[in-house]
């Protein structure tokens, strides 16, 4: 089956005053329809900066981006218009993802009349499909007159999930669609997104910081660090066997609520110092100055990718030097 | 039992909107004991941040209104203290931190500027501080929340520290003086979750080595498990469950804290559960009785008719629901 | 969290006036608006000297101080300046709304297209010329445009529009470059919707509360700008009522015959402040709270 996406060392530098800041730097990894890459990271990470780049909010300085076989790497405006249709996106804050100013029905509405309604500008039949849609996000009816302002935050961002489908996409990018909301209404909405996800055989980039929600909703997690991919394996494999010392160091932080999952963390390791400024990134391997297994050659070399199991991958001195 | 350090007893709060009143919080009743770690677990809404507004003073009355109930601290109801005495309680009984440290500092002065207020201005009641002066107090209060280099800190604006930091700088406003009650309002939730942890662990150790009380407010359940020993599960403005943290997972009983546990994402995997049905109550007009039952699966007649008391299923737990009205004790 | 709509104590128009009464001096300002547009439009029927509105003397009733018959006196033709002031509004109220008309379509889409080309030529032309119009004292240029034609209402109102439209091109460029960052904005480009629809459907929506607030605190500024005009000579000519030749007229009288100037210049403050506090009311009526 081909990819729905093919990201190949990809690039992302911007220039500040205080200079170039590697946001995202030499990042490879695709995606198959009906299939689900989590990724994820801390801030300056980058992971926001790779889901801008692939919808083409940003002009990539590097790399490739494929989609179904075409490379798509440059900004959104001069792309082809099928792609606007095709690629979409579902973002982090619902309360600025819509138009306060519109009612749900007027949001949900553009979208179709962009991209599904070529003859006919029937308003009664747009209006039919915006109740369809809303019925796909388990959304009452009566919501199309409302404003986002009346719509809690879930319910905003089933809405920002309503018009990604509108136009029957093959990929959604979604960038922490769940981080602000409670876990009770996380559930529900991460629970229709696999749903639908299933139905419509539509890949989805997700990105979130909370990897107990990435182990139930990936099928292959990566995760970056300063621009980055350090490591990525199919999901259970990831957390069950993680082995850059940045991904055992991340989840042996995260707080658990059973003794299951304590027992699947790695050993405490604790977090030392911060993350550094992403334009002043650290000679050799960009966690180094953060490791507790750090080697002599850490801080003088770049590691390279290793393929340690089939499909689990990661960027360490520690794994391929015991290879060699 | 040790002495409490804050009783709530039946509080509850309105606030007026056009056309009536939203009935926010529901005779809530809460209880710390020196030194104890308690968490108060609930989602948006349901009502936390305006209990502890209450405690701390704070709550705008107009539009709020308490309409009852008292709430001891030390022994004296707040709700009746002077404007002076309510003063004297912020200064050296209760502080609170802010989810946002960024917005709880003020830009335009420096850690020091800020610090320096705080130490002053208020009378402390430990001896040994009224030797040191308001910049060693200082110093030792950065110290305290491991700041390194704490007296270039005290030059920087707020602006120029990582968000970690920014979070240490309120927590060392909080403890400058010595209080008996730290109230943490979903500390480090805007933070990367390995700062989080920094900052949880801090907030630990200060409660242990300041013998300090400590309520910690969150809506992540991992977080509660891992950093309190006693739980309040709160929904829709009134307590619903209360337990030791170890019992509280290892066997919740009401029907809204199973079904949150249920929603809670799994390291080890197993999918995801749907949610709780329903939306969270119209404050304008709740709910009668229980204010979950449109939302329980195992909801009968008795709870549309009057709110559950708390019932005492053994002698570290208690749940407001009928079904265990049978185990009460 | 949401609030029961279905209740019906809480109907749209009454949550909307219960965020506007909040403040008493918001429903005062709107008592006076309304009082100076009723009583400019039903001016024939309301005053109790109509023909005095325009050539109109009578040599014996000259000068009056006020009295029952003539509640604000009588001016050195002998017409009833309460007659006059009330038919003066009418003038006044004309110039607010049709500068505004002209005035804010053209600002406002000026402003919408330079905050959201930011940093392109558009932007740069725009604001130029915008500042360079800002530049000059706003007086003085409706002084220079009038004096140079015929003076009457119609080219005060030509000259004030053309000094007053880079306010609102400035007000809207600023939350034209904020906007255009939201991800609503971001995503209706994201799915290909035209700039049209992008500068006036999205982002021009969220703009409305703040213009339409300054709209409305701008009838005060305008009819005052206005009477600054024809006080000196350079608007609505005689013997039509104007407030402000109504003022110059009257000056030459102070102390003596003070009512002939005193009241038609309390009426432009009570215009002006009614105009201010309603405005109030206007910006918490559209406030994005929750009532």
């Amino acid at each position: 089956m081909n990819p729905v996406l093919e990201v190949k060392n990809l690039k992302k530098y911007f220039s500040t005053s205080k200079g170039v800041v590697r946001a995202v730097n030499d990042v490879s990894f695709s995606i198959a329809p009906g299939e689900t890459l989590g990724l994820v990271g801390e801030s300056g990470s980058g992971k926001s900066t790779v889901a801008y780049t692939v919808m083409g909010l940003y002009q990539p300085s590097g790399g490739h981006i494929l989609f179904q076989g075409q490379d798509i790497a440059i900004s959104h405006q001069k792309r082809k218009r099928v792609l606007k249709k095709e690629l979409q996106i579902v973002f982090q804050d619902p309360g600025s993802s819509l138009n306060p100013r519109q009612t749900i029905e007027k949001i949900l509405t553009l979208p179709l009349r962009l991209h599904t309604m070529d003859d006919n500008k029937n308003i009664k039949k747009i209006a039919e499909k915006v109740q369809n849609i809303l019925s796909l996000v388990e959304l009452p009816v009566e919501y199309m007159e409302k404003y986002p302002r009346s719509l809690g935050g879930g319910e905003k961002q089933m809405v920002a999930i309503a018009r990604a489908l509108a136009t029957n996409p093959s990929l959604i990018v979604l960038d922490e669609p769940t981080s602000a909301l409670d876990v009770s209404i996380q559930a529900k909405i991460i629970h229709k997104l696999i749903e639908i996800q299933q139905e419509k055989n539509l890949g989805y980039l997700f990105i979130t910081h909370d990897l107990s929600l990435m182990r139930n909703i990936a099928h292959r997690v990566a995760i970056m660090y300063l621009g980055r991919i350090v490591e990525m394996a199919p999901a259970q494999q990831f957390f069950e066997t993680p082995y850059h010392p940045y991904t055992r160091m991340l989840i042996s932080s995260i707080p658990v609520v059973s003794s299951e999952e304590e027992k699947l963390k790695p050993g405490k390791i604790p977090s030392i110092g911060e993350i550094p400024s992403p334009v002043n990134l650290p000679p050799g391997c960009v966690f180094h100055p953060r490791c507790t297994n750090r080697l002599p050659i850490c801080d003088k070399e770049e590691p390279k990718d290793f393929e340690i199991k089939t499909g689990h991958w990661v960027k360490c001195h520690l794994w391929s030097s015991n290879n060699n | 039992m040790s002495q409490l350090i804050l009783d709530i007893k039946n509080l509850t709060v309105h606030f007026r909107v056009y056309g009536g009143y939203l009935k926010v919080l529901n005779e809530v009743n809460l209880a710390v004991a020196r030194g104890e770690k308690v968490g108060l677990v609930g989602e948006t809404g349901c009502g936390k941040t305006t209990t502890m507004k209450s405690v701390m003073g704070i709550l705008p009355q107009p539009p709020g209104k308490i309409v009852q109930g008292k709430i001891f601290f030390q022994g004296k109801n707040t709700l009746i203290m002077k404007k002076s005495e309510i003063e004297k309680m912020r200064q050296t009984g209760i502080s609170m931190i802010f989810q946002d440290p960024t917005a709880a500092l003020n830009p335009v002065f420096t850690v020091g500027q800020q610090l320096y207020d705080v130490v002053r201005h208020s009378q402390s009641t430990d001896e040994s501080h009224s030797r040191l002066s308001t910049q060693e107090v200082s110093i030792r209060a950065l110290q305290d929340v491991s700041l390194p280099d704490p007296k270039r800190i005290l030059e920087n604006y707020p602006l120029q520290l990582s968000g970690g930091m920014r979070q240490r700088v309120c927590i060392a406003l909080a403890i400058a003086r010595s209080k008996q009650l730290l109230i943490a309002d979903e500390p480090g939730t805007s933070l990367d979750v390995t700062i989080q942890d920094q900052i949880l662990r801090l907030l630990n150790r200060i409660a242990v080595e300041k013998q300090m009380a400590i309520i910690l407010i969150s809506h992540s359940l991992g977080v509660i498990r891992e950093w309190t020993n006693r739980v309040y599960v709160m929904y829709a403005g009134s307590i619903v469950e209360e337990s030791t943290t170890e019992e509280l997972f290892s066997n919740p009983l009401h029907p809204y804290t199973r079904a949150l546990m249920d929603c809670v994402p799994r390291l080890t995997g197993g999918g995801t559960s749907e949610g709780i049905p329903g939306r969270i109550p119209d404050y304008f007009n709740p709910p009668s009785g229980c204010r979950f039952h449109p939302r329980c699966p195992q909801a009968f007649l008795l709870c549309y008719e009057k709110k559950p008391p708390l019932y005492r299923t053994n002698d570290v737990h208690q749940v407001a629901c009928y079904l265990y009205q049978e185990a009460n004790q | 969290m949401t609030l029961s709509k279905n209740n019906p104590k809480r109907t749209k128009s009454g949550k909307a006036w219960y965020k506007f009464s909040q403040n008493p001096l918001s429903v005062i300002g709107l008592a006076i608006v309304l009082f100076v547009i009723f009583s400019a439009l039903l001016a024939p029927w309301v005053t109790p000297y109509p023909s005095h509105s325009g050539k109109y003397v009578n040599y014996n009733e000259t000068n009056l101080s006020p009295s029952i018959h003539h509640l604000f006196g009588t001016d050195v033709f002998g017409r009833d300046v309460f007659t006059r002031t009330i038919y003066a509004f009418r003038s006044s109220l004309i110039m607010g709304i049709v500068v505004l008309i002209i005035v804010v379509p053209i600002g406002v889409t000026l402003g919408l297209l330079a905050g959201y080309f930011k940093e392109t030529w558009i932007d740069i032309l725009i604001m130029r010329i915008t500042d360079i119009f800002l530049s000059v004292p706003p007086l003085i240029l409706a002084l220079a445009i009038t004096s140079v034609l015929k003076p009457n209402l119609t080219n005060a109102m030509l000259a004030v529009s053309v000094m007053w439209w880079p306010w609102y091109t400035r007000l809207v460029y600023g939350m034209a470059t904020s906007l255009r960052n939201e991800y609503f904005v971001q995503s209706a480009e994201l799915l290909g919707a035209s700039k049209f629809h992008i500068l006036f459907k999205e982002i021009l929506p969220n703009c409305l509360s703040t213009i339409l607030t300054k709209m409305t605190l701008d009838m005060g500024w305008v009819i005052l700008i206005g009477a600054s005009l024809s006080f000196v000579g350079l608007g609505e000519q005689a013997p039509k009522a104007a407030l402000g030749s109504m003022v110059a007229d009257g000056a030459k009288y102070l102390p003596e015959y003070w009512w002939i100037s005193v009241f038609p210049g309390l009426a432009i403050m009570l215009i002006v402040l009614g105009f201010n506090l309603l405005g109030d009311g206007i910006s918490d009526l559209f406030s994005m709270e929750e009532a």
